[in-house]
């Protein structure tokens, strides 16, 4: 049985976790998804010192290079608010990677502390803060990939859809095997970049194919493999964090 | 018969050549897609989690008493009339079984589906010494004919489509070249019929060994099982270690499990209780009943609480079926006796990581085999685990740990921590990077040979929350 999630009372103040991906390569996206936060009357807090939180030297198999950079992230939280991240992926790696990663040492408790406070944005948009927009944008189909690390690991294939059904003008279509992975997975791509290929191939044309002219994703991850994708082909259509739409047909 | 061989060493080159044959391509895209709408189909009307939990639960209680669980079988058998062998590899285990053939003067084995006889090559040992291994399953048959290995565990000749059967029929039992299904089958029974007939021993695996009553249960859809162990006068069944449960009131639950999760079926055609040899009075069954239980590396998986989990697996090929990655590149890519997911975190055990160091990467980590496995195996996290041994980060508990650590890749990762543990030094980077974007290398390896490379940002996210801030602090 899948255990419901209580969810806390929207927090007068959340910390803000960019992650390394939004830092270097959609950094509106992080900042679009602070203003949807402040815009909800919440004080964010970005400890200047974060990096990254240890997810791909996790996943390389280099856990002693991963607990380090992750321990240097435990100590920016040390008040008891939520910490919110723009991405499934590390939100998963630290909420429920956490834990491993730190057995048996010092820090295990705080780690598990840290975890228990992590949210994935649109999950905290839709559960804790029940977001409410009012879409200012043109009436269009949009197109939702969901990445692996948020349905899975978190759970929350429905937060990101649920939160552009409120806008009123967006039409949503689902694309075909949903479910299926775009073929990033960090690592794997450059590892294995063949099947990557030819996974990120079938997803491309299973977004095209819906006929959607956006397509949107909570990861920038997936959303930099399929968007390289669809610009190798030299294809028009181009998919943004859902940050970055909601806050762009919102403000 | 020179079988077509596959490595694990192999993987890209496979995986490269899979890719590239449009034919594979299709044909696997097409079973897996139909194999997972019938697992969802058939799954709907259950409460899946909690049958899920179950399963978990009985493998797991099994799994803690392993070894006494082991003795009360090897009791039970006995008791039955089953005479019981172990075999510490599966070199011991085919030569306890060509023994127990060439004891009995046979000439011809006829065998029902046996993951485990494809672990230990069981056909080409039997062949060396002069015996005659006929598969019997349909699959396995038919890449039995074509010179192959069974490309899934389920459905071993999933790669081929109807036209690939029908010219393999046609070029090796000169049945007519046509694409009636009802037709070839019917060829193949009375092909196979007759082998069983004149078979002298019948070898074939075991899905579920109850300690606490001595069966043996075999699941099967064509009647290959239960022809292979009733027909010939030796049945010799051979099954890993692991297999066991404790009750046979564990089984009801597994079946179910495994046959929903594996074909989308409630229940098989058959499914098979043997408790021994033919009893006096009755006129049929095998007039002798062997049990061989194979370790080949399982027992080293048992000493690790984490890996242990790896030993849950019943065999429904559920996490291959789910696979991106074994829905592209198809079984014989991995190259492995068992392919995809749970072949890629069981091969290292019994092949160590010098063979197979790259099947743990190869997996996106989306998640999917976790999901549907049945019994609730944590592949992605003994993924992962297993990328930590290849690099010399595990406990060291797989043949081969470390083999993948470079000095290069260490290096990069060293470097990486660095940076990653000296936030200024991190944002100095983002900076420089951003001003020196249009530096960019438009071409990154791989990365760049299907997909453009992504632009860094002029300005990181750090630096467009300061001036955030700053814009904050101005309007108010």
């Amino acid at each position: 049985m899948t255990p419901v999630k209580l969810y806390p009372p929207k927090s007068e103040k959340v910390y803000f976790f960019g992650t390394c991906l939004v830092d270097m390569f959609y950094p509106e996206a992080g900042l679009d998804g602070i203003r949807l936060l402040e815009r909800e009357g919440i004080e964010v807090l970005f400890p200047e010192d974060q990096t990254c939180c240890g997810q791909p030297a996790y996943t390389s198999g280099y856990q002693s290079e991963a607990r380090a950079v992750a321990a240097a992230q435990l100590k920016l939280f040390p008040e008891p608010w939520p910490i919110i991240v723009p991405s499934g992926s590390c939100g998963g790696m630290m909420r429920t990677h956490y834990s491993q990663l730190f057995a048996g040492t010092d820090q295990e408790s705080l780690a598990g502390e840290v975890a228990s406070r992590v949210y994935e944005l649109t999950e905290y948009l839709v559960h804790v803060c029940h977001l409410q927009l009012d879409d200012r944008g043109r009436a269009e189909t949009v197109a939702m990939h969901t990445s692996c690390s948020a349905r899975r690991e978190m759970g929350l294939a429905e937060t990101g859809p649920m939160l552009l059904a409120r806008l009123g003008q967006v039409k949503l279509v689902e694309q075909e095997r949903a479910a299926e992975c775009c073929g990033f997975g960090g690592t794997f791509a450059v590892r294995h970049p063949e099947v990557s290929a030819a996974m990120v191939e079938d997803k491309v044309q299973a977004i095209e194919a819906t006929g959607a002219s956006h397509f949107v994703s909570s990861d920038c991850g997936c959303l930099m493999n399929i968007n390289g994708r669809f610009e190798h082909q030299k294809k028009a259509i181009q998919g943004e964090h859902i940050a970055s739409y909601l806050w762009r047909r919102t403000s | 018969m020179t079988v077509e061989t596959y490595t694990p060493r192999a993987f890209h080159r496979q995986a490269h050549d899979a890719l590239g044959n449009p034919q594979i391509r299709s044909n696997f895209r097409r079973a897996m897609d139909g194999l997972m709408t019938k697992r969802r189909d058939v799954f709907s009307d259950w409460d899946l989690e909690t049958l899920r939990e179950l399963g978990a639960n009985i493998r797991l209680r099994a799994l803690a008493r392993l070894p006494d669980l082991l003795e009360q079988l090897e009791a039970n058998c006995e008791a039955n009339g089953i005479r019981v062998h172990w075999a510490e590899d599966g070199e011991e285990a085919c030569r306890i079984i060509r023994e127990l053939c060439e004891s009995h003067g046979a000439k011809s084995v006829i065998k029902g589906k046996s993951m485990v006889s494809e672990e230990m090559h069981l056909n080409a040992h039997l062949e060396a010494a002069g015996i005659e291994a006929l598969e019997s399953d349909l699959g396995e048959y038919l890449v039995q004919l074509n010179e192959q290995t069974p490309s899934h565990i389920i459905m071993p000749a999933i790669h081929l489509n109807t036209d690939e059967i029908s010219d393999i029929m046609h070029d090796k039992t000169g049945t007519d070249r046509t694409r009636d299904v009802d037709y070839m089958t019917a060829a193949a029974r009375a092909q196979l019929r007759e082998r069983f007939m004149n078979a002298d021993v019948g070898v074939s695996g075991v899905n579920f060994a109850v300690a606490e009553t001595g069966t043996l249960c075999l699941v099967e859809n064509e009647g290959n099982g239960r022809m292979t162990t009733t027909v010939p006068p030796v049945h010799i069944a051979v099954t890993g270690i692991e297999k066991v449960v404790e009750h046979l009131r564990d089984v009801p639950p597994l079946y179910a499990l495994l046959t929903r999760s594996a074909t989308g079926q409630h229940v098989t055609t058959y499914f098979n209780m043997i408790s021994g040899p033919r009893k006096a009075g009755e006129h049929d069954g095998p007039r002798e009943v062997h049990l061989v239980l194979v370790d080949s590396g399982r027992s080293r998986i048992y000493q690790d609480d984490e890996l242990l989990d790896t030993l849950r697996c019943i065999r429904c090929g559920a996490c291959m079926n789910h696979c991106p990655v074994y829905t592209r590149v198809g079984g014989h890519s991995y190259g492995t006796t068992y392919p995809g997911p749970i072949g890629s975190i069981l091969m290292p055990h019994m092949l160590g990581l010098e063979e197979t160091k790259d099947l743990p990467t190869a997996s996106s980590l989306c998640g999917a085999c976790g999901e549907v496995c049945p019994v609730k195996i944590p592949i992605p996290d003994l993924l992962v685990r297993l990328r930590r041994e290849a690099v010399g980060e595990g406990r060291g508990n797989v043949h081969g740990a470390g083999v993948k650590r470079t000095k290069k890749e260490v290096a990069a990762w060293k470097t990486w921590q660095w940076l990653a543990t000296h936030p200024s030094a991190w944002r100095g980077s983002l900076t420089m990077a951003g001003k020196l974007r249009a530096l960019t290398p438009s071409k990154l390896g791989p990365w760049t040979q299907y997909r453009t490379a992504p632009k860094l940002a002029k300005r990181s996210l750090h630096a467009l929350v300061k001036s955030h801030r700053r814009e904050g602090e101005g309007e108010s």
